[in-house]
């Protein structure tokens, strides 16, 4: 681990000004720490030598003669004056540098296409399902025992299906997720997960600049004081890292294997946790008590072994300050029998010589808190560092769209998610289907630009697709996806969805959308009409009306493509009906491209394009 | 069969909240976790690592005592023979440091270790006892962070709140006495500056805390609501070209987030400021009150340097305490959220006595009270459920006064929609749960007076989501009936309609199932949880929705396996689907 990583730097300038700041009181901090000690070692040899009482004492400031208690009290009160400026510079410099890093982190992860890879999408529903009740939606455990085994269970594509929590996606995984991490990795990212940075810049970063910082300016102050005591610690001080980072590397690899063990061993507590209610029943339950102490005995054991050798390292670093200070403490003893040094300069190398090697001590000890924040800001580092999709610059052009040997592969995953070779003519309305997990989902995601073919291409008027200005182009599409996500913020703006910089888009063009898809209904019943603030996520609305909301904002974007994904597939019947209907208005003129299942949608359809079967193993 | 049109069978206790029904025996409180029983198993090794500690930070404080009073003589030029006692106590004090910090360490992770192993063999004790109907008020992931965080946690409180609290009390104690006995005043100073350190600096720093989390809080849940909302509607947003109105929305929230939490920058700085003033507050009160003990004779002058300088020594000892203070208000919330699952009452009431009659029970077959094992196979019981009212613990009622009977080798279907308590009747029949009004038997006899490790072993259940674990089918097999031959397993594989497939697989029944029995699919995980009931003595079998989630085909070859399977022995098919040909069916509304 580098200990000031130059992306922080770069990508949070926030960093530069608080290390700057930091050096500054730093430097500030180790003037009083020898102004301090100058004035003890000054006080302690008047009063002790020459017996003058301490009230009398007085020392020379900037040419003035000012009382050494004065002078101490002064200096104190600026040591805690420059303690508690430190701790506000780290306090406020973090939160800036987290501030930095979050927005960029957003900002980069929503310029990646959103990532219809399925692996993603059950991610994203394995941390949804963390808050659930255990007993609500999902394939529960009858057993009722909550633990880390149902969540796992969303993290493979299982044969029967049973993962898909609550009938939220599509088998063609919807297009959701981020990037190289799964969406709920990166909400952890961007809010606890940043705050480890919180110990970094409060309490490891300070002392880093001290560690370089006081022992310097120390040294220079004892230098032609006591020549003796400066080597002594101008030799030994290097000597603490090297033989840290000598320790370091070869507790490395033992760690890491540590590490593995640890979690293996851990897998297997929360293993038979999770099967408690079947060893239950087997009565093999209270057996297993030994099991675990067994186990955990030995966990404990292997652990030790790895800290025998880790600990070494702060052996190393306590032995050659403390042994250090004590050969400096004996040898000024000496020269001062001898009447080669003077009390007061003894006294001095004394106050000062541990504190030279202080702050290195604190480095050492606050290893491991930055460890873990400069741990999320490489994962920040790793997004940012995504190279983002080469867009297109072209202004649309409006005719057919023609898949020509389209075929799309996800990475990780065997097999093919579409192989789709088809012309949708201006004005038609094409039905694509087939079995889940055929790729009717990947097809739209096509057309949208959330996924690029691995081969084949999409043209659109005989332009290819790609070659297009991306917004533009979506421009020209309006999109009702299977599960649409609703917003947590009102419902005008949940069908508006402002672009932030074209102007509002008038009320009655709201509303008139929300007729066209019969919704202003509904939404007039709500307790603040068109201003009510929905739950996350659309929460209070049922599917039909969440749906309709959808369809609204298709209407409002009254695009020449319409592209619907199952639109239906959520509802009863008699919800389905009423969608229908407001479908068939949306679709009247239109180009359509509708991956469809049921009936109702297939029958609307000019043609059917059916998709092969089974390219991708379930 | 679509996975979302068919609702799964609700959880038993889904959506309760923890109720004001007073339990009919009182929690388990004894064997909460508090800090003094978590020590009292390691307390040996804790003392040692307690007095390793003391030796350390003592040597550091006595390295700089001894070289203040070592220079204070030197400067009056005595004979250097003089000065041998302490230049030699400088050095050790130098040496012993390191090595015994290095103990201290060592020596506490050990204790930590064995605390977390015993914490962790209590924790599994007392689930053992909850689960899984007494489990039924926590959730899921609430669960999963006691076992895995609040444990661990227990290593923290030892390592980095109980050792640095106690070495700092011993020596600044220790540090007062000697400094006290010296110059009285310095020492009341000292005594003074520590407690603030120790004790008044943690306050401070949690009621700045809390002040700040009081503003922070609604902003950072508003942040973090918005991530998620942009995150998981990023689709929509990008179709709808409303990327940047949401980045902008989310910007503002985090800049005013960022302003609050600079805002309260000020106040997170007081601690610092007040050890550091504290520190020169002992240093200053020793310096005056050593210099007049020394004018007035009381104190010979060569000991002032030590009265000054000790505490700087000390301070460095004590200035960690406000973290350790911080953690362990984080390590007591852990230990609270342990604790919990002490206060949870019991979901059955066992007589403890009964149990080793139980497991002796189960050692010897032939000594078991149960139904006793004929020569030509297993003697079923009649099994029956009278008026039964019951719920899961604490929580609301989930059956009222439901009847049902199990004649022997009976086939019987229970039906009903989701929440109607089918699930809850399977857990009366295996004694997971007691009945609050009405009774279960056995054969006329009364459930409650049977061991409920031997009413397992009659009565058998298959849930919908049985169990696997992450090691061969052969061991997954075993727990249904340890030492069972390998020809006993392929006997209930075959049975089950696996034996086939187990077969065809290179490591056959050495082969791993993954993690919760993921590397099999869904049928092949349910056939292989009835082959482990199916090597078990149970006569009475009860299938929990053993279909769900299966397609139409691979759930009616199950069901037709199942029948055929369980045999003589009855047979409870707990389902919401209609094709129950051959059953006799009971509904619950």
């Amino acid at each position: 681990m580098k200990p000031l990583d130059p992306r922080l730097l770069r990508y949070a300038r926030a960093t530069r000004t608080y290390l700057a700041a930091t050096v500054v009181l730093g430097g500030i901090h180790a003037v009083l720490l020898i102004a301090q000690a100058v004035l003890l070692a000054d006080a302690i040899t008047a009063v002790f030598l020459d017996g003058a009482g301490i009230g009398d004492l007085t020392t020379g400031i900037l040419g003035f003669t000012t009382p050494v208690l004065v002078a101490l009290v002064a200096v104190i009160a600026a040591k805690a004056a420059v303690a508690w400026l430190q701790e506000v510079a780290s306090a406020r410099s973090a939160a800036a540098v987290k501030s930095q890093l979050r927005n960029r982190l957003l900002a980069h992860v929503a310029a990646l296409a959103p990532h219809p890879d399925p692996i993603n999408t059950e991610k994203r529903d394995k941390e949804e399902g963390i808050d659930r009740p255990l007993t609500e939606g999902k394939a529960g455990n009858t057993a009722g025992l909550p633990t880390e085994a149902k969540e796992k269970d969303g993290e493979r594509p299982s044969a029967d299906g049973k993962t898909r929590g609550a009938g939220q996606l599509s088998a063609d995984g919807e297009a959701r997720g981020a990037g190289r991490l799964a969406a709920g990795e990166v909400v952890a990212l961007a809010g606890d997960g940043l705050d480890a940075l919180d110990d970094y810049f409060a309490k490891y970063l300070p002392q880093l600049v001290l560690a370089v910082l006081v022992p310097g300016i120390l040294l220079s102050r004892l230098l032609p004081a006591d020549l003796v005591a400066v080597g002594t610690i101008a030799v030994t001080l290097p000597l603490i890292p090297l033989f840290m980072a000598l320790v370091g590397m070869h507790t490395e690899a033992q760690n890491r294997r540590q590490f593995r063990l640890l979690s293996r061993l851990s897998h297997h507590f929360l293993d038979v946790v999770a099967g408690l209610p079947t060893l239950k029943l087997f009565g093999r339950a209270r057996a297993q008590a030994g099991i675990i102490r067994r186990i955990s005995d030995e966990q404990r054991r292997h652990t030790m072994r790895t800290l025998r050798t880790a600990f070494l390292s702060s052996l190393v670093l306590e032995l050659l300050a403390t042994l250090s200070v004590a050969l400096v403490a004996v040898g000024i003893g000496l020269r001062l029998v001898s009447g080669n040094l003077d009390l007061a300069t003894a006294l001095l190398v004394l106050i000062l010589a541990p504190e030279a090697y202080r702050p290195l001590r604190e480095v050492g000890a606050h290893f491991h808190a930055s460890a873990e924040g400069l741990a999320a800001a490489e994962e920040v580092f790793a997004v940012l560092e995504t190279p983002l999709p080469v867009l297109g610059k072209r202004a649309p052009v409006s005719g057919d769209i023609v898949f020509d040997g389209v075929e799309v592969r996800f990475p990780g995953r065997s097999g093919t998610a579409l192989r789709l070779d088809a012309t949708i003519r201006t004005g038609e309305i094409v039905a694509l289907t087939g079995p889940s997990g055929c790729g009717k989902s990947t097809a739209l995601n096509v057309l949208l630009g959330f996924v690029s073919p691995t081969a084949g291409r999409v043209t659109v008027g005989g332009v290819p697709q790609q070659e297009f200005d991306l917004e533009a182009w979506r421009r020209r599409i309006a999109w009702v996806p299977q599960r649409p996500h609703l917003f947590a913020s009102s419902v005008y703006d949940n069908i508006a969805l402002p672009d932030g910089l074209a102007a509002p888009v008038p009320f009655p063009e709201v509303v008139a959308a929300a007729q066209a898809a019969g919704a202003d209904g509904f939404v007039r019943e709500l307790p603040e009409s068109y201003s009510t603030v929905l739950g996350d996520d659309g929460t209070g609305l049922s599917a039909g009306q969440r749906q309709r909301i959808a369809l609204a904002r298709a209407f409002l974007r009254d695009a020449p493509i319409v592209l619907l994904d199952e639109p239906t597939a959520n509802l009863d019947a008699g919800t389905a009906a009423e969608v229908m209907a407001a479908i068939r208005r949306l679709a009247a003129g239109r180009t359509v491209l509708i991956a469809a299942h049921r009936p109702e949608l297939i029958a609307l359809a000019d043609r059917v394009v059916p998709l092969t079967e089974n390219l991708v193993p379930a | 069969m679509t996975v979302s049109a068919v609702p799964s069978d609700r959880h038993p206790g889904a959506g309760m909240v923890i109720s004001t029904v007073a339990p009919d025996r009182r929690p388990d409180s004894g064997a909460a976790i508090s800090v003094g029983s978590l020590i009292r198993p390691a307390a040996g090794r804790l003392s040692l690592a307690v007095l390793a500690g003391v030796g350390a930070a003592g040597a550091a404080v006595a390295l700089t005592a001894c070289s203040a009073w070592l220079i204070s003589r030197a400067a009056l030029h005595p004979p250097v023979l003089h000065l041998m006692v302490a230049i030699v106590a400088v050095r050790a004090c130098g040496l012993s440091r390191g090595v015994l910090r290095y103990l201290e360490r060592l020596v506490g992770h050990d204790a930590a270790f064995r605390i977390l192993t015993d914490v962790r063999v209590r924790l599994w004790t007392r689930l053992e006892r909850l689960a899984p109907a007494g489990l039924a008020d926590f959730r899921r992931a609430d669960l999963a962070r006691r076992l895995a965080a609040d444990v661990d946690a227990v290593l923290d409180l030892i390592t980095r709140v109980v050792l640095p609290y106690a070495v700092a009390g011993v020596i600044g104690l220790a540090s007062v006495l000697v400094v006290g006995v010296l110059v009285p005043v310095a020492g009341l100073a000292l005594a003074v500056a520590l407690l603030v350190v120790g004790a008044g600096v943690p306050v401070l720093q949690r009621a700045a805390a809390r002040r700040a989390d009081g503003r922070l809080a609604p902003l950072r849940a508003e942040l973090a609501t918005g991530v998620v909302d942009l995150l998981h509607g990023l689709p929509d947003l990008a179709a709808y070209g409303a990327t940047r109105d949401r980045l902008d929305r989310l910007a503002a929230v985090d800049a005013r987030l960022t302003d609050t939490s600079r805002r309260s920058a000020a106040t997170a700085g007081l601690g610092a400021a007040v050890t550091a003033l504290s520190t020169g507050a002992a240093v200053l009160a020793g310096l005056v009150a050593g210099a007049v003990a020394v004018r007035s004779g009381s104190l010979p002058g060569e000991l002032l340097a030590l009265i000054v300088l000790t505490p700087l020594a000390v301070f460095e000892i004590a200035a960690p305490l406000p973290t350790a203070a911080q953690r362990w208000a984080t390590a007591r919330v852990s230990l609270r959220r342990l604790t919990e699952l002490w206060q949870t009452p019991d979901p059955i009431h066992d007589d403890p006595s009964s149990t080793p009659t139980a497991a002796a029970a189960r050692k010897n077959d032939d000594a078991s009270p149960g139904p006793a094992r004929g020569n030509s196979g297993l003697a079923v019981p009649e099994m029956r459920v009278d008026g039964v009212t019951a719920g899961w613990v604490g929580g609301r009622t989930a059956i009222n006064g439901v009847d049902l009977v199990l004649p022997s080798g009976g086939r019987v279907a229970l039906v009903g929609p989701s929440g109607s308590g089918k699930s809850t009747v399977a857990a009366l029949l295996v004694r997971f749960l007691d009945p609050r009004e009405g009774r279960v038997t056995m054969d006329g006899r009364d459930l409650r007076e049977i061991p409920a490790d031997e009413v397992r072993r009659v009565v058998g259940y298959l849930p919908e989501d049985s169990s696997l674990f992450d090691t061969t089918i052969g061991d997954n097999l075993r727990i249904g009936r340890p030492g069972a031959s390998d020809t006993d397993l392929r006997e209930a594989l075959r049975q089950a309609r696996l034996l086939d497939w187990v077969e065809t697989l290179p490591d056959g029944l050495d082969t791993l199932v993954g993690e919760h029995g993921m590397a099999l699919s869904g049928g092949q995980r349910r056939r292989l949880a009835l082959a482990r009931l199916l090597l078990g003595d149970a006569r009475v079998l009860i299938f929990d929705e053993p279909t769900e989630h299966l397609d139409d085909e691979t759930a009616a070859a199950l069901t037709r396996d199942l029948m055929a399977a369980a045999g003589e022995r009855t047979v409870l098919l707990i389902t919401h689907r209609t094709d129950l040909t051959g059953l006799a069916v009971t509904r619950l509304r």
